[in-house]
């Protein structure tokens, strides 16, 4: 397993600095169970990094590292649901709660191939509502074109995702050593652009 | 009369060296990470209250007191233990063991820097100084001359002592021994164990060397583990709770929030599934969670 560098450890405690200060005063003044939803995703974002930097990238080893990661999608795009579309906000809790047990029965219980598909359609979904919400907001004028700064970290955080579900796998698509060298560097970009984007929309 | 000199300018620079190489001894005597860390606590604590005096001045006395007081009590430690220092691969490098230091002088040092910090201290505040004075007096009297070599159950004094710090600076800011005071001095005293049986679980053959009676050494590695697991957590929920006391912004609480569910969470780990490297990373994560929660304490202020 490839060591955690010093640029590593620096670029890790950027993304924790970026989601503490979003958990503080990023999310101030919105609806309680949106700030709820939010400081879970920015939370897992904060501890994740915390853990990286002490434990090492041997962290990623864990099964539970996959369900704890669905929380990161599943919690911010909640909170952009109960934000935006409130209409919806009890189906698509429905969806997060079935979703979470699904890839949590399945990881721990199931074959991998099962487990796979049932991540990959979670991640789908709550990928989707991260990426293409901002866009319907800009276009509707329902928030400023700041907001596709949460377009593009949805983006980022699913390439991240998806890098790391294939070296899980155990069938990377780029080597292992580069997918970590890479990880830290995703992770900040990720937070930057979901700080930016609640920022300025 | 060109050689004279150059002799003369090689012996000044020697002198430089060894004054230099002295000043690093004395330094490293004082164990510069751990007083750090414990004064960050007192500072955090006494600008917790955000008392009407707060001000520069106060600020530096209350940082100076405790500074030489953590100080002096960390010389004094290390002044009594140099024996067992000097029987352990990991401390066997240290200022007294190693001979860059002599015993009288550090015990001088010791002696001094203590009777500084006390003396300061009590000059601010009787209150204060009396908690201070007890700080140093558990860990120099009751933990390091009576129970460190006699029971594994010292560290529960070496823990008392840390907590002191926190609760003498939030004592100097609201004038009173309160709640809020004895629940940030009980996080510390939770988080020390975390530190202490970490290092006596990595560095075991050489506190048995040393015959130092350690947690891990009279009750497994196993139960060691469990207790740094509910001591951390104890220290999470400890922290959360103060904080709430405190009356810190909702914000700041959601933050600690956060960090306390991932110590908890952590600890929780370490219990079902304990390993050596898992057990690392959480006394790791607690000394970062300890200074960050600090640090959010103080930031309050501002």
């Amino acid at each position: 397993m490839v060591k955690v560098s010093i640029a590593d450890r620096l670029l890790l405690f950027g993304t924790g600095l970026l989601a503490a200060y979003q958990i503080v005063v990023g999310i101030e003044g919105l609806a309680t169970l949106a700030v709820a939803s939010y400081t879970a995703g920015f939370g897992v974002i904060l501890v994740a990094a915390l853990l990286m930097i002490v434990l090492g990238f041997e962290i990623l080893d864990s099964p539970l590292v996959v369900i704890v990661s669905t929380v990161i999608p599943l919690s911010i795009s909640m909170g952009l649901i109960i934000e935006y579309y409130s209409d919806f906000k009890i189906p698509y809790f429905i969806f997060l709660v079935l979703g979470l047990l699904a890839i949590t029965v399945t990881r721990l219980y199931t074959v991998q191939r099962i487990a796979s598909i049932i991540l990959s359609a979670v991640h789908a979904v709550a990928g989707t509502v991260i990426v293409i919400l901002p866009i319907l907001l800009a276009r509707q004028g329902r928030a400023t074109v700041g907001i596709l700064w949460l377009t593009l970290g949805g983006t980022l955080m699913g390439i991240g995702g998806m890098l790391l579900a294939f070296f899980k796998a155990g069938k990377p698509v780029l080597p292992q050593e580069t997918i970590l060298r890479l990880l830290p560097v995703l992770l900040l970009l990720t937070s930057t652009s979901f700080v930016l984007g609640f920022t300025f929309r | 009369m060109r050689v004279h000199s150059s002799r003369h300018s090689s012996a000044q620079n020697g002198l430089l060296v060894d004054k230099r190489t002295k000043l690093r001894a004395y330094w490293a005597l004082i164990k510069s990470l751990q007083t750090a860390l414990l004064l960050i606590t007192g500072l955090a604590g006494f600008m917790s209250s955000r008392c009407p005096f707060l001000n520069i001045e106060m600020l530096i006395a209350v940082g100076g007191s405790l500074f030489l007081s953590i100080s002096g009590s960390t010389v004094l430690n290390m002044w009594y233990d140099r024996d067992l220092d000097a029987r352990m691969e990991r401390t066997c490098w240290r200022p007294l063991p190693a001979g860059q230091i002599k015993p009288p002088q550090a015990l001088v040092f010791g002696v001094i820097l203590s009777i500084a910090g006390i003396g300061w201290a009590l000059s601010l505040n009787a209150l204060y100084g009396l908690i201070v004075f007890a700080g140093l007096f558990f860990d120099v009297v009751i933990y390091t001359f009576w129970l460190k070599r006699r029971t594994a159950w010292s560290i529960l004094w070496g823990g008392i002592s840390g907590g002191m710090p926190v609760l003498a600076g939030r004592t100097m800011g609201t004038g009173e021994i309160e709640w809020v005071g004895i629940l940030l001095a009980l996080a510390v005293l939770f988080w020390i164990p975390t530190h202490i049986l970490t290092y006596n679980m990595r560095y075991f053959d050489d506190y048995a060397r040393a015959g130092v009676p350690t947690f891990p050494s009279v009750h497994g590695f196993k139960v060691t583990r469990k207790i740094i697991a509910i001591s951390s957590a104890i220290a999470a929920i400890s922290m959360g709770v103060a904080s709430i006391g405190v009356g810190m912004t909702i914000g700041y609480l959601r933050l600690i929030i956060v960090l306390s569910t991932g110590l908890l969470l952590l600890a929780g780990r370490v219990v079902i599934k304990p390993t050596e490297r898992l057990n690392y990373g959480l006394f790791k994560y607690a000394s970062l969670y300890m200074l960050s929660t600090m640090l959010l304490l103080a930031a309050e202020v501002f």
